[in-house]
């Protein structure tokens, strides 16, 4: 690989033929592609060794045509279902699921929380932007209460998912939230994500200027930007917060970390198991 | 030194409204597909953090060492 100094260095790892990226302007997608090749860069992992798997949709093109890797484009919603069996079968390959709020949550919400219950070996990076933007930004399971979108152009009158939270009450190993602003926190934790054993979960808020941003009055991807820098909170702060204080607020941060016995371990512990009793 | 690649560049500004000791300009001049590219402006103060170069969601800016 010959790497043209006049280029920004983590350039090698994406597919020169398809740059430009198809995202629009000033999205956040891109943003999530250049933190997660620098994430692979700085823990020096092969990208042979990486599958990322992804489903439908505008952060499901995170990967799939730009990564120079393998790739697995499945699906709608269940990217999670197919890299399962890519882990039970290539129990060494790190398989990373890249998708969507309306991808992951919306159509295969009980892929992801079976996948945290079961806490396989999968790292998910959960793009969270708020609305079904591909096919122009109808509401989705995340959208806030009371923002109008294209499927509800009053107003939204359903609550949201906090789905960090769901995640980590389904005994996922590892849980974050990070926003796009918070790029270098943000690689910090795809890193841990990517190491953690069991399953590992980093909800990345994101922003569309196209499709959410124009409802909410915010066009650009910097006043979107500017929106998530001034209402971040971290974890330890929120802490001490009251429900109403945190009404609008993204609490960002490191969620949980804990420890529980990753699934594929275990089904070839049980595997030596049955051919050791059948044999001896 | 900052340098912008021309073919890459959105023009989303991202770098000009976040760099924190404002460095970069949004410029006059457009790139082939008619994007107002971001230039330096005020170079000497870089600290190198970075920041744009992580950031940017089209890989088209960078920082070398010269």
């Amino acid at each position: 690989m010959v790497i043209d100094k006049q280029e920004q260095r983590m350039i090698k790892y994406l597919r020169r033929e398809v740059l430009p990226t198809t995202f629009c302007q000033g999205c956040g997608c891109g943003t999530i592609l250049n933190a997660y090749v620098k994430a692979l860069d700085d823990l020096e992992i092969d990208p042979r060794e990486v599958v990322s798997v992804t489903g439908i949709g505008c952060s499901s093109w995170i990967p799939s045509p730009n990564f120079h890797g393998d790739t697995l484009h499945t699906t709608h919603g269940r990217a999670i279902a197919f890299a399962t069996g890519v882990k039970v079968m290539k129990p060494d390959m790190k398989v990373v699921v890249i998708a969507g709020d309306g991808d992951l949550i919306g159509i295969g919400g009980n892929h992801l929380m079976h996948a945290a219950r079961r806490n396989i070996g999968v790292t998910v990076f959960l793009v969270n932007n708020f609305v079904y933007g591909m096919t122009g930004g109808q509401s989705s399971p995340t959208t806030p209460m009371g923002i109008p979108t294209a499927s509800s152009p009053y107003k939204n009158i359903e609550s949201p998912f906090n789905i960090a939270e769901v995640v980590s009450a389904c005994g996922a190993n590892y849980v974050a939230r990070w926003t796009t602003y918070h790029v270098f926190s943000l690689v910090d934790s795809m890193k841990h994500a990517i190491q953690k054993k069991g399953f590992s979960f980093v909800e990345i808020i994101s922003q569309c200027p196209m499709n959410y941003g124009r409802y909410v009055k915010r066009r650009t991807g910097v006043e979107l930007l500017q929106y998530f820098k001034e209402n971040s909170i971290n974890v330890e702060k929120a802490k001490d917060m009251s429900e109403d204080e945190l009404n609008g607020k993204f609490v960002v941060g490191e969620l949980i970390e804990r420890n529980r016995r990753e699934f594929t371990e275990q089904l070839r512990v049980l595997n030596k198991k049955i051919i050791q009793k059948n044999l001896g | 030194m900052i340098k912008i690649n021309e073919k890459l560049c959105k023009g989303c500004s991202i770098c000009v409204y976040f760099c924190p000791v404002g460095v970069l300009k949004t410029s006059e001049k457009l790139n082939r597909k008619g994007y107002f590219l971001p230039t330096p402006v005020r170079e000497d103060k870089c600290t190198k953090c970075r920041f744009c170069e992580q950031i940017c969601p089209e890989f088209a800016i960078h920082i070398t060492d010269e």
